[in-house]
């Protein structure tokens, strides 16, 4: 195994334990939490085809993942104030009881 | 594959493991600190250094701890005593599972992967910032617009309700 492939399976197994805990966990934090997982895994794959790919030194890979690491930023912020709007106006984070937008 | 990037690599997993199946939210918020530190040390041993330590400053310093007040704003910091799982969660193991074999599948089996092991880049600081005063200056720009409009965003979304002008009627 190459450490190319090492890296793409480690980030394909934080991939699919991040989908899992999102898809499957009832707490609203956690879902985030996943969804975190989720995008440190793509960017570890734009890291790893980065440094093993043919042309490291256009940068792109790590631009990319810059720029992701902004946008993630951006998304746990909005994400959590909405968490915290949706626990203060129904007194739960549970999402199986957030089920409609109509308060 | 030198065994630094062995050992990291199993500690980061097992500590995303960890993440989603501890049930009390706190220990769920330091384990994601742990992951992500092996993350940016899987970025240092690429010779990511910069991203390494960006990851860091991001993640471990400012998500784990906005991710922490949030638990704790919402008062969920006690294990729950219910189950901590969705109610169709047996389908989204059984998916979850079916993407990480097509996607080991997938790796071990390609044949477009490139085989040998390239020489290290050179990735000064000084390179990076050129780049992005460069080459990719327009996405910065929009990157910093985006998060200006997701910092007023969050700020508006979570602004405590004035309970006059409350939209249902109702008095708080």
């Amino acid at each position: 195994m190459t450490p190319l492939q090492a890296c793409l399976l480690v980030s394909a197994f934080l991939f699919a334990i991040g989908f899992a805990g999102a898809v499957t966990r009832r707490h609203a934090i956690l879902v985030l939490i996943g969804i975190e997982l989720m995008l440190n895994a793509a960017n570890l794959n734009f890291i790893a085809f980065w440094r093993f790919g043919p042309h490291p030194e256009a940068l792109a890979g790590i631009m990319f993942v810059l720029f992701s690491m902004a946008l993630a930023g951006a998304e746990a912020a909005v994400g959590l104030a909405l968490v915290i709007a949706i626990y203060r106006h129904k007194k739960t984070s549970n999402l199986d009881e957030v089920k409609d937008l109509k308060g | 594959m030198s065994p630094a990037l062995i050992i990291t690599a199993i500690v980061t997993i097992l500590a995303a493991a960890t993440v989603m199946s501890l049930r009390n939210l706190v220990h769920c918020a330091l384990a994601m600190a742990i992951t992500f530190s092996g993350i940016a040390a899987i970025y240092l041993q690429l010779s990511a250094e910069f991203v390494g330590f960006a990851e860091i400053l991001v993640y471990v310093g400012a998500i784990a701890i906005l991710i922490v007040f949030a638990i704790l704003l919402t008062r969920s910091g006690e294990s729950p005593e219910k189950s901590v799982l969705t109610s169709g969660w047996g389908a989204g193991i059984v998916v979850s599972v079916l993407v990480f074999t097509a996607l080991g599948w997938a790796v071990l089996n390609s044949a477009g992967l490139p085989k040998a092991a390239t020489a290290a880049p050179e990735t000064t600081v000084k390179n990076i910032g050129e780049a992005l005063m460069g080459k990719f200056i327009l996405p910065l720009e929009i990157v910093g617009l985006v998060l200006t409009a997701a910092m007023i965003g969050a700020v508006i979304i979570a602004l405590k309700e004035d309970p006059k002008t409350d939209n249902s009627g109702r008095k708080s």
